[in-house]
């Protein structure tokens, strides 16, 4: 019975595996940029899947929201703002897409071939502790807290500079 | 170490900190913009001369749980980052270019800049150094992009940014590959690898992937794309800044991943790089050679010099990592003055093309012997300070038995004599076109003094500085 269980949650795991990878590629692939941006969201909810499946619920969470809630919405509002950008007639290749695509090619065998011969130090599905948003938030106060602070440094430079290059000239 | 007790050795970060804090509210109420850079530099010299922790007794400190590791080697460099800062902030006080309206911000971001490259020396963590080098490249494509009315300053900034999110990605990727065999971030605990044969295959493509990043910053061939452009449109300041202080940081964290993490393999890495190390200067000076406008120039003779500097990284050797940190001071002081000359050519003659030098001897004479002095010690003539970096780099191959490495070394010194002589040549042999007289502001000259003679103290009393590059590694 629980094996039976398992062997349902793995064929779920790598059915969304397949979607993201799928989504993925048409994100790449589509000439339309709308519809590129929308396939990417599938991507993103695919590797939210991942997540949950190695029990990162608040990282799931977390990529949800700020992936698809944020950031999609933010690439969607720059693609209706730009004219070019949503003419379904733009060039998808050009004259070193047959390279770049060995190349890839010869790098993802390269990785797979890495990947299938390293006994990676893995554990079981069920020894790995879950980890609340009470853990996550204590260490980001306590041991993670120097990198916590850093980040904010971080943005608030980011945030100076991004004003300083897009504010108007003072007239 | 906790928090709470870090704080107190933290002291010289968090004072360049509140030092940027403030001078951004100091923008708000001084009129006269220029105080707010004299203002930072003063900042930094105070960073610069922090009373040093006196009970650091050899060994290093873990501080913020490990995540800021502070030894002799983090004080080097942020003692040398400081300086460059400071040095950068003084020529931009006197920059034609930079408006009032936001030099207060320009000020700010650098020292921001300055506390981001100090993250970078004490990082021995990959969360910490993904962090660093991120931050120091985001502020690197603000500052490219400052002056919002170049449109080529604006295409380098973009092109930067794309290129370094393309390399972070990759580095990114390499991290995720050890972090996944080691189970760890912290790269002591990486070097544990070693101990089981099956991931040597791992760690070594995650180690390419690793320099791939690190290789972005310091501008090694095939990722220097991005140099020339970006090196030409940012203000002159900030590409003089750009050329020094993160490819100087860049080095510093490669060296501290090379030997913390990843000793082990070096029979593999050490080729890996030589051949680059090969490419680098060889590309760089092949290129420079047809360059017209003296920031393109710079900036080839800039990806050159990473590759002479990259020789002292692929050796490893007891004459190698000393000479490493010896050629990076030796080449802040040169690069950031030439830049400097730069400038002030600029300020009067509102071009940055190779033919405005001509007849600048006679125009001014002091800014032509400069220059002479910079380009010769970029050339590595004795007795400047150039010399003694390639002296060390140089030694430390012959010493490894790297002879291919050397003979293309000594080429390459040659071809980059050849365009570096050339900007000589014109300066003093080519009649004038414009005679113009060229103002000597007072930052401006004060900051090319001290790189003069910055230039001529590490060629002259090398001692110094080597006894404070041994203290620096082996404390």
């Amino acid at each position: 019975m629980i094996s039976e269980m398992q062997t349902g949650i793995q064929i779920g795991i790598y059915l969304v595996m397949a979607l993201s990878v799928f989504a993925a590629l048409a994100a790449v692939n589509l000439p339309n940029i709308f519809h590129a941006a929308l396939a990417f969201i599938g991507t993103l909810l695919g590797i939210a899947g991942i997540f949950i499946s190695l029990r990162a619920d608040f990282l799931a969470l977390a990529h949800i929201l700020i992936y698809v809630g944020a950031v999609m919405t933010l690439v969607i509002f720059a693609i209706m703002l730009t004219q070019r950008l949503s003419d379904p007639n733009v060039r998808q290749h050009n004259n070193l897409s047959a390279p770049a695509f060995l190349g890839g090619l010869a790098f993802l065998t390269l990785m797979a071939k890495l990947i299938y011969t390293t006994p990676w130090p893995v554990k079981a599905a069920g020894t790995v502790p879950h980890v609340s948003v009470m853990d996550l938030g204590q260490a980001l106060m306590t041991t993670y807290v120097f990198p916590f602070e850093v980040i904010s440094v971080v943005l608030i430079s980011a945030l100076l500079g991004a004003i300083v290059i897009a504010k108007k000239d003072p007239l | 170490m906790n928090a709470t007790e870090s704080l107190r050795y933290f002291l010289p970060e968090l004072f360049l900190l509140s030092g940027a804090l403030i001078s951004l509210g100091l923008d708000l109420f001084v009129r006269n913009k220029k105080l707010v850079g004299f203002f930072a530099v003063l900042v930094l010299l105070g960073t610069a001369v922090f009373p040093q922790v006196s009970d650091l007794a050899g060994k290093p400190l873990e501080l913020f749980y490990g995540f800021f590791t502070l030894d002799a080697y983090t004080c080097f460099f942020r003692v040398l980052t400081v300086l460059i800062l400071a040095a950068t902030v003084l020529i931009s006080i006197s920059y034609r270019e930079l408006s009032p309206s936001e030099e207060g911000e320009y000020y700010t971001l650098l020292l921001l800049t300055g506390f981001g490259l100090i993250l970078m020396a004490a990082s021995t963590n990959l969360l910490m150094i993904f962090l660093s080098v991120e931050f120091v490249s985001l502020m690197s494509y603000i500052l490219t992009g400052f002056l919002r009315k170049s449109h080529k300053a604006k295409e380098a900034a973009m092109k930067y940014l794309l290129y370094g999110s393309a390399a972070s990605g990759i580095m990114l990727f390499g991290m995720s590959l050890v972090f996944g065999a080691s189970g760890s971030l912290e790269l002591s605990i990486i070097r544990n690898l070693s101990a089981t044969a099956p991931f040597y295959g791992v760690t070594l493509i995650a180690l390419i992937l690793f320099l791939v990043g690190l290789g972005f910053k310091i501008s090694m061939a095939p990722f220097h794309m991005w140099a020339p452009d970006v090196y030409e449109a940012a203000p002159t300041p900030v590409a003089a800044f750009l050329t020094v202080a993160p490819k100087a940081l860049g080095f510093a964290l490669m060296m501290r991943v090379l030997s913390t993490g990843f000793l082990w393999i070096n029979w593999k890495w050490s080729p890996l790089l030589m051949g680059l190390s090969i490419l680098t200067m060889t590309v760089g000076n092949v290129t420079a050679i047809a360059q017209t406008n003296i920031k393109r120039l710079l900036a080839y003779s800039s990806i050159a010099q990473a590759g002479y500097i990259l020789m002292g990284v692929c050796t490893f050797n007891e004459t190698g990592v000393p000479g490493v940190l010896i050629y990076l001071v030796a080449y802040a002081f040169t690069n950031l003055g030439a830049f400097t000359v730069v400038i002030m050519v600029s300020n009067s003659t509102k071009s940055d093309e190779l033919l405005s030098y001509a007849g600048l001897a006679k125009r001014a004479p002091f800014l032509a012997a400069s220059l002479t002095v910079f380009m010769l010690s970029l050339a590595g003539i004795p007795p400047l300070a150039g010399f003694i970096g390639k002296f060390y780099v140089f030694s430390s191959a012959i010493q490894a038995g790297y002879l291919t490495l050397a003979v293309a070394a000594a080429v390459n010194s040659a071809i980059a004599a050849f365009y570096y002589f050339k900007v000589v040549r014109l300066m003093y042999l080519v009649p004038e076109e414009t005679p113009e007289k060229i103002p000597y502001p007072l930052p401006l000259t004060l900051a090319l003094g001290l790189l003069l003679i910055g230039t001529f103290a590490v060629g002259l009393a090398p001692s110094v500085f080597i006894k404070a590059v041994q203290t620096a590694l082996f404390v």
